[in-house]
């Protein structure tokens, strides 16, 4: 890839996610009902964001791998699987740091937690038949299923809170209507979270669809190496 | 400043895991440049080697 993308990417997520932490621990007032452990919402939110953009993602690349059984689309969906596999684990793990001295529990069968897990389940068994299998056109083809109807479940985690009864806080719309955050700052922090993630997606997306490009290639490459071989032995 | 220790294990855990998951794609992708380069090395070899025994054959036949 591009070195000078690459580097000018790197450089505005490092400097977001400078300005995200400055805002999170110096800049936010602290929530008066939960009091410092509310900070991880800051970063929860955006994991959570990013992990629902590339599980989408997944399913758009799986829908052109279909369409158009370019292995391009096969590699950006894979890459998109992997970043958002990581990104649901971090919506569980700090999620669940959170819960401990909020609800009194690591984990309850709510059902935001619930369907999130559901849908790192489903990811999950993506990423291993990715890993397990062989890189076939049929293992392609049978990834682009799975992730296409895995994303079925990104919905259903975002509207579980209006539709079933949860304890898990509706902050971004609430119940009620309108949105759970009574400052400003609380907002703006959130919105610069949210910036700072988004960069770091676009980012680690084109890294590691670089090197699943660059690992096509040298499949190819290793296809050409035995033709040659083959054709070495001919004479 | 109670739970501190809460905030700072979710922090932690966001910024390892993410440090973590960007040194595995840069090694992935240094291993494949190594490779990448190994396998055109060797396939410009075997062109080399198909082109010189070709080269007699193609002027025995004339």
């Amino acid at each position: 890839m591009n070195n000078r993308l690459n580097l000018a990417l790197g450089t505005l997520t490092a400097l977001l996610m400078v300005t995200a932490i400055y805002m999170v621990f110096v800049f936010v007032p602290t929530e008066a009902d939960q009091g410092i452990v509310q900070r991880i919402f800051y970063f929860h939110v955006p994991c959570a964001w990013v992990a629902f953009a590339a599980f989408g993602l997944v399913a758009i690349c799986g829908i052109f791998y279909l369409w158009l059984g370019q292995d391009i689309w096969d590699d950006l969906g894979y890459a998109a699987a992997e970043i958002g596999m990581v990104f649901c684990t971090l919506v569980l793990v700090t999620g669940s740091i959170w819960a401990k001295p909020i609800w009194g529990t690591w984990w309850t069968w709510d059902s935001r937690l619930t369907t999130t897990l559901i849908l790192w389940l489903l990811y999950g068994g993506y990423l291993m038949l990715r890993a397990m299998a062989d890189d076939t056109p049929q293992v392609a083809r049978f990834a682009a299923v799975i992730g296409i109807v895995a994303a079925a479940d990104v919905p259903v985690v975002v509207v579980s809170v209006r539709l079933w009864r949860t304890i898990h806080p509706a902050v971004l719309v609430t119940r009620q209507g309108g949105h759970g955050l009574e400052d400003p700052r609380m907002v703006a922090t959130l919105l610069v979270a949210l910036a700072a993630f988004t960069t770091l997606f676009v980012w680690l997306l084109i890294l590691r669809f670089a090197t699943l490009r660059m690992r096509t290639r040298l499949a190819t490459m290793a296809r050409d190496l035995n033709l040659a071989y083959a054709a070495a032995g001919d004479f | 400043m109670d739970n501190f220790g809460y905030l700072f294990a979710a922090y932690s855990i966001i910024f390892a895991v993410i440090f973590l998951y960007v040194v595995f794609i840069w090694r992935r992708q240094s291993r494949l440049e190594v490779e990448l380069r190994a396998i055109e090395a060797r396939l410009k070899e075997v062109r080399e080697e198909i082109d010189s025994r070709a080269a007699p054959q193609s002027r025995s036949a004339q």
